[in-house]
């Protein structure tokens, strides 16, 4: 530290010259930063190879949800109306994403893996209502495509318990 | 009013024109500071490697006007105890003061428009400058008053910081000017420029009372290091943290064409006003403008914020026996010669 005044007016050297440095601020909405490939963004429910839904409506995700934001009705599958692997499917399956806290509790809970949080974030919508997120608003491919870093790169290892089973 | 127009008389051109003229300087002044606000905004950005505003409109030109439709159209709330009259009365004073003193400051030399002589000033008045610290003084009553109306805590400590500043640093920054008076021999700043073109510039003999005057003006004016009065990690926002909507608006524009009044003073008084040398008077006088504002902005983002007994010290402490001595050793040496 140089002694005062010319400690003063080495900072406005520094601040002048910053002048000419070009911004290191990202423009979001031209540029968006990719997440990180563990990023907690909006829900996705996820189907099987064959069509059905893995989810069967045991309802173990509102049970581990902290902010009571998930809302599940089962009902029975029936011979004409099979529509997940399971003994029972989700008739109603919602999210109220203005409760949810991101802490991905539901993912952890379902014995399917049929809940998975996903990389979306921009989730901003003019009313509450719009918040709260239907079941096939959750099965279906989220419009708006986060770009997510590559997993090679940033994601830890997958944890043994995981690969095995 | 009628004082103004009189003085504005005796210069041989007739009322209406100062009328026009004083309604196209009040324009002037309000649309620079409109702009002042997002030149300061940008250069403080780049300064800290961000962009500033540059949304609304291209390179961010309409954020002035995007934030001005959105102050007015808020809520013009109240607080409960909020002693009525003089809280609505107080940022108007505020405002008016700051909108009146720019009017003694000279841009031009004068012309002959149509028959008409018009001169490059609003009024010229033999007592410009103590007008323009006269009336400086009434408009901190506003920034005081405002904050002791709003009856809340973080109003009433800024307004009292407010009150102890100004009043602290109003006494430097009048003596630091008394070097100019004497080497001039004038109080009118139409006289002040004439004498700087005659002789020198006067930051040249009087750099002393240069520096003096705009550290005290930075501290007049309460921005950064000396923004105790608004310090928002401290005090919210000072003593308008009780104001919304276009009031807010109101104070912040009072603050800002303090700071371009003072600059332009800073400019007429020691920089040579409007003369130079190729341009014409008002763009000189702008570019010199243009040049102490820059500084004020680079300050602000230069150096971190005083500590009270810090403020108290640098303005009694060493300020004021520098800007004494500058004054009386101009006066000796403006006797003797």
């Amino acid at each position: 530290m140089s002694p005062q005044p010319f400690g003063t007016l080495k900072g406005f050297g520094v601040t002048f010259k910053h002048i000419f440095k070009q911004p290191i601020t990202q423009q979001y909405p031209e540029f968006k930063r990719p997440v990180y490939p563990r990023f907690r963004g909006r829900h996705r429910l996820h189907r099987h190879a064959n069509g059905l839904e893995k989810c069967v409506g045991c309802s173990l995700c509102a049970a581990a949800c902290p902010a009571d934001c998930i809302r599940v009705v089962a009902e029975e599958n029936t011979a004409e109306n099979r529509v997940s692997a399971g003994e029972r499917y989700a008739r109603i399956y919602e999210i109220n994403l203005s409760r949810c806290i991101f802490c991905g509790y539901c993912e952890l809970a379902c014995p399917f893996d049929a809940i998975t949080l996903g990389n979306e974030f921009e989730l901003s919508e003019y009313s509450r209502d719009d918040l709260i997120y239907t079941k096939d608003m959750l099965l279906a491919e989220p419009i708006k495509r986060i770009p997510v870093q590559d997993p090679e790169l940033f994601d830890t290892p997958i944890p043994a318990y995981k690969r095995e089973s | 009013m009628s004082l103004l127009l009189a003085a504005s008389g005796d210069a041989g051109e007739p009322w209406w024109i100062a009328v026009i003229k004083s309604l196209i300087v009040i324009n002037l002044v309000l649309f620079g500071f409109a702009y002042l606000t997002l030149v300061e905004r940008k250069v403080m950005g780049r300064m800290q490697l961000r962009f500033g505003p540059n949304r609304a409109g291209p390179y961010g030109m309409m954020q002035p006007i995007a934030d001005l439709v959105k102050l007015i159209r808020k809520e013009s709330f109240f607080p409960a105890a909020a002693i009525d009259t003089l809280y609505i009365i107080a940022p108007f004073l505020a405002a008016f003061t700051a909108l009146t003193t720019f009017s003694v400051i000279p841009w031009g030399p004068g012309w002959e428009i149509a028959g008409y002589q018009v001169n490059g000033y609003v009024a010229d008045l033999p007592i410009a400058l103590l007008l323009i610290f006269a009336v400086g003084s009434i408009g901190i009553y506003g920034f005081i008053i405002g904050g002791w109306a709003s009856d809340s805590k973080f109003s009433l400590l800024g307004s009292m910081r407010t009150c102890a500043q100004l009043v602290s640093y109003e006494v430097s920054l009048a003596l630091s000017v008394l070097g100019v008076i004497l080497m001039a021999g004038s109080l009118s700043l139409v006289d002040i420029v004439a004498a700087q073109d005659a002789e020198v510039w006067y930051v040249i003999p009087q750099l002393l009372g240069f520096v003096v005057f705009i550290l005290a003006g930075t501290a007049e004016t309460s921005r950064a290091p000396f923004d105790l009065p608004e310090a928002e990690q401290e005090l919210v926002a000072g003593y308008h943290t009780e104001y919304g909507g276009m009031r807010f608006g109101l104070y912040s524009m009072s603050e800002y064409i303090n700071l371009i009044t003072l600059s332009a003073l800073a400019v007429t008084l020691f920089l040579g006003g409007w003369h130079g040398p190729w341009l014409p008077g008002p763009i000189w006088f702008l570019l010199k403008l243009c040049v102490i504002l820059f500084f004020f902005i680079w300050m602000r983002t230069t150096l971190p914020r005083l500590r009270y007994d810090q403020l108290m010290r640098f303005g009694w402490k060493i300020l004021l026996p520098v800007a004494t001595i500058n004054a009386l050793v101009t006066a000796l040496l403006v006797v003797a010669l």
